[in-house]
């Protein structure tokens, strides 16, 4: 039933999504906001949603409070000001924000609208069709075992006293035959989609913990709205230095290795992944990969790209690199790739200098609705 | 939609509402209506009043109340609205032994409502009132457009609590033809009447006929200034002087009227909440209460006056303090005797069996509000057996914690916390500030500075109402400073006060 109030908080959530609009640089931008992600949904801090009063500073004020305790003891941790109501205080300007829940979806929304994002195109999309059992249905046939108990009662009792053979003082009902009532499924065509995004990240000596991060928030937003561009989302996680390996999420974002770089060897496992399991025929495939442009040999450096041309490209809807400026790379990579692949359609290239840049490269990868 | 009561809440509101009358309550006509969760939430949401004008802030409100409902966080049992007749809202889930718990509890609001001073001036037909508003609020919508009209109510609510408390029980501003005779009157320029000529000089002596001149001079030029005095009801002096248009002081003065009519509800708080526990609480255990329904009562009962060491629960501290008065007004332990006996024995013994406990609190309710109730009948004793303390944030530890439990600072504290309704007092000072018609404002610092950034933000939508530059002159960290915002750049200026 539609409540008046409804009105309100549409227009309420209104509010916060323009707000978050408005912000989502700044959000993009932003590390620790990703740690709060729950399952289905993220807290996002919104400035100035709160009508501003004169009111008093609150770590001043102080106040009275009752219980146990004596002088000098802290109060329980994480005890709030009271009327400071919603909001934790947080760093800096942070601190009359109003924390918001937003679901991913909706966040994925946001985001493509605010940088004009294409939706994707799918592939295989009407290739696949999962069926799917829900036990929904009453039939009047059926195995006994599916029988429904309290429909076949009714529909007894309803029977008997229309027949005027039920005697309330002896209250038996015998279903007959007419009467049973059984559960019964229907099926459901569900189309699928399948993508993978396969990320690989150089973990070489010349990665630091900032350009991780920088890796960590860009692959988030591209998790983020791949997920809402497709059903089922499956990731996977490459590491390199010399050698590649597969890996878990976690892993991933905080493994530091020493040594040279193969970028090769990356690929060459990507490419293995994609042929055992995903068939490019009913996948959608998006390989990642973040490097800070340092390989090892023009060789291996020749290497990649033969393979890129000859068995992945082929095969994905979209080959992404980004290379995060450090200190110590050259940078190279990104002009090899751009001078032997960068006509190519399916290929996205970007190089992120620093978490600024994060709002535009975003753009590059996602920008042409492969 | 709202039901009426089921026959057997009928009867038990018959039950409750006899108790009540027997034992003195004296309420308007009560109505209960029947809400389920999501409904309740809205009415909490829209302040009590259904007919709300539309506003995104019930939404924010209506959001939060169903999360932390959804989450187990919290539940509203129960809504009370000043008016005639009383409206009060009822949980649909809610067990038959909360329902009673409940109706006993919104007697003693209701009573308190109908008898207690702060309350005579507002509008018992608020429900119609509000409904009023929202009409004039949509019409506005309708003429001149939603964006436009929300943020101005956005506006007006940024400034809401600049109203003056106890204005609805004094005159601040004399009439001006009674003044008008009243300084004639005084007007003593000329000196007092004199019978006989040769003494003159002495009646009349030149030194006095100077400072009187003086005076009305003194008076004369305070007169140009404007606003004469300082004036606290800040929406007041907006809708008499600032360029709005039509509309613009029609969404103002009802974001006034309505802020009026709240703030006795924020003036009584702890008096309130504590007169109506009192009255669940003896109702329940003197007369309704089944046997079998004990142990729910107890848990509900104990779960409202929980406390939690960084925040003082009004329905606790208020039940306690009834119960503490009625037991010295029943002991005698007032008065001067009382006063000056030091004898612990004989304190602790203390019992003249007078009995008056209850007429006293009944005096209480009806002539006091938080602040003098707190300041007359918060005594040492009571504040040791509640154990109550103040605090604050230690920068050293990071991290807030218990400061003293002195009485004298507890009581300071709590009555500071109480005084404006814990808001800070701000006036208007000047409207013609510089000779330029900028506004000018000022905080009456007692010790706490403003929240520098709401401070600012709450500045820059007065500006947008005075549409001349504005200023406000508070304390930070111990020096004056002069805030000013000019429509489009915000400065700070270092004042002498």
């Amino acid at each position: 039933m539609a409540l008046r109030i409804d009105q309100d908080h549409s227009r309420f959530k209104q509010i916060v999504r323009g707000k978050i609009k408005a912000n989502l640089r700044k959000y993009v931008q932003q590390g620790e906001m990703i740690g709060k992600k729950g399952k289905e949904t993220i807290s996002i801090p919104v400035p100035f949603i709160d009508i501003p009063h004169f009111k008093y500073g609150s770590k001043e004020q102080g106040g009275v409070g009752q219980g146990k305790g004596e002088v000098g003891d802290q109060l329980a941790p994480g005890e709030e000001q009271p009327g400071d109501g919603q909001g934790k205080a947080g760093e800096g300007e942070g601190e009359h924000a109003l924390e918001v829940d937003i679901s991913l979806d909706e966040l994925a929304q946001i985001l493509g609208e605010e940088l004009q994002l294409p939706n994707i195109q799918h592939k295989g999309t009407e290739k696949i069709v999962t069926t799917k059992i829900k036990y929904t249905g009453i039939h009047t046939i059926g195995p006994e075992s599916l029988r429904h108990f309290r429909r076949t009662y009714k529909q007894a009792m309803k029977r008997q006293i229309s027949m005027g053979t039920y005697d309330p003082n002896n209250p038996v009902i015998i279903p007959v035959r007419e009467d049973k009532r059984y559960r019964t499924y229907k099926l459901e065509n569900l189309p699928e989609t399948n993508a993978v995004i396969i990320y690989m990240m150089d973990v070489s000596g010349s990665m630091g913990d900032e350009q991780k991060e920088i890796v960590r928030i860009e692959s988030f937003w591209l998790d983020t709205w791949l997920r809402h561009q497709y059903k089922g989302l499956e990731s996977r996680y490459i590491i390199h230095d010399a050698v590649a390996r597969e890996v878990d999420r976690d892993t991933f974002f905080h493994t530091r290795e020493s040594g040279g770089t193969m970028i090769s060897s990356a690929y060459k496992l990507c490419r293995d992944i994609i042929k055992a399991d995903y068939p490019a025929s009913s996948w959608n495939i998006y390989p990642i990969h973040f490097s800070d442009g340092d390989n090892w040999s023009a060789d291996d450096t020749r290497l990649c790209v033969e393979m890129l041309k000859s068995d992945i490209l082929p095969t994905v809807n979209q080959f992404a690199y980004g290379q995060v400026e450090s200190p110590y790379g050259s940078g190279q990579f990104i002009k090899d790739l751009r001078e032997h692949v960068g006509d190519q359609a399916n290929v996205a290239l970007s190089e992120i200098a620093d978490k600024d840049a994060i709002y535009g490269s975003i753009k590059d990868f996602l920008g042409k609705g492969r | 939609m709202p039901k009426g009561l089921t026959p057997r809440l009928a009867d038990l509101k018959q039950e409750i509402e006899g108790y009540a009358r027997d034992f003195g309550l004296d309420c308007f006509e009560t109505v209960f209506e029947i809400l389920s969760y999501e409904e309740l939430n809205m009415v909490a949401s829209y302040g009590g009043f259904p007919t709300r004008y539309p506003h995104w802030r019930w939404g924010m409100e209506y959001e939060q109340l169903s999360k932390s409902y959804e989450y187990g966080l919290s539940k509203i049992y129960e809504l009370v609205i000043n008016n005639d007749p009383c409206y009060a809202y009822l949980l649909e889930a809610n067990a038959e032994i909360d329902q009673k718990l409940v109706m006993a509890h919104v007697y003693g609001h209701c009573d308190f409502f109908k008898n207690n001073f702060s309350f005579t001036h507002t509008n018992r037909r608020m429900i119609d009132e509000m409904a009023n508003h929202a009409t004039r609020v949509r019409r506005s919508i309708d003429k001149i457009g939603i964006e436009k009209v929300e943020d101005f109510i956005d506006r007006c609510l940024s400034l809401e609590n600049l109203i003056d408390q106890h204005a609805p029980h004094i005159k601040r501003n004399p009439d001006p033809k009674l003044a008008e005779e009243q300084s004639k009157a005084n007007d003593r320029v000329g000196g007092f009447k004199v019978d006989r000529e040769y003494m003159r000089g002495y009646v009349n002596p030149q030194a006095f006929l100077d400072s009187q001149r003086k005076k009305v001079e003194d008076e004369k030029a305070k007169a140009k200034k404007f606003p004469e005095r300082p004036q606290r009801d800040v929406l007041l002096f907006l809708l008499d002087h600032a360029p709005l248009e039509e509309w613009e002081f029609d969404i103002l003065s009802i974001v006034r009227e309505e802020a009026y009519y709240f703030a006795p509800q924020g003036q009584t708080k702890i008096m309130n909440e504590g007169w109506a526990s009192y009255w669940h609480s003896t109702i329940m255990t003197t007369k309704a209460l089944r046997d079998s329904e004990i142990i729910d009562y107890a848990d509900h009962h104990s779960g409202v006056m929980g406390t939690a060491p960084g925040r003082l629960n009004p329905y606790k501290i208020g039940i306690e303090l009834y119960r503490d008065i009625e037991e010295r007004w029943n002991k005698g332990r007032y008065g001067k005797d009382w006063d000056e006996c030091d004898d612990l024995r004989a304190r602790r013994n203390w019992d003249k069996k007078l009995g008056n406990g209850r007429q006293k609190i009944f005096e209480v309710r009806k002539h006091y509000n938080d602040i003098t109730f707190i300041d007359e009948f918060l005594t040492p004793e009571f504040a040791i057996e509640q154990k109550m303390f103040t605090y604050g944030f230690n920068e050293k530890h990071n991290a807030w914690e218990i400061m003293d439990k002195e009485f004298r600072k507890v009581k300071a504290k709590l009555l500071q916390s109480l005084t404006n309704f814990g808001q800070p007092v701000i006036e208007v000072v000047d409207a013609n500030d510089d000779n330029k018609g900028e506004l000018r404002l000022a905080h009456k610092h007692e010790g706490t500075d403003l929240k520098a950034d709401y401070a600012r933000e709450t500045l820059r939508n007065l500006q947008s109402l005075w549409r001349r530059p504005v200023t406000l002159v508070t304390k930070s960290e111990n020096k004056g400073i002069a805030l000013r915002y000019d429509g489009t750049t915000h400065s700070e200026k270092k004042v002498e006060l």
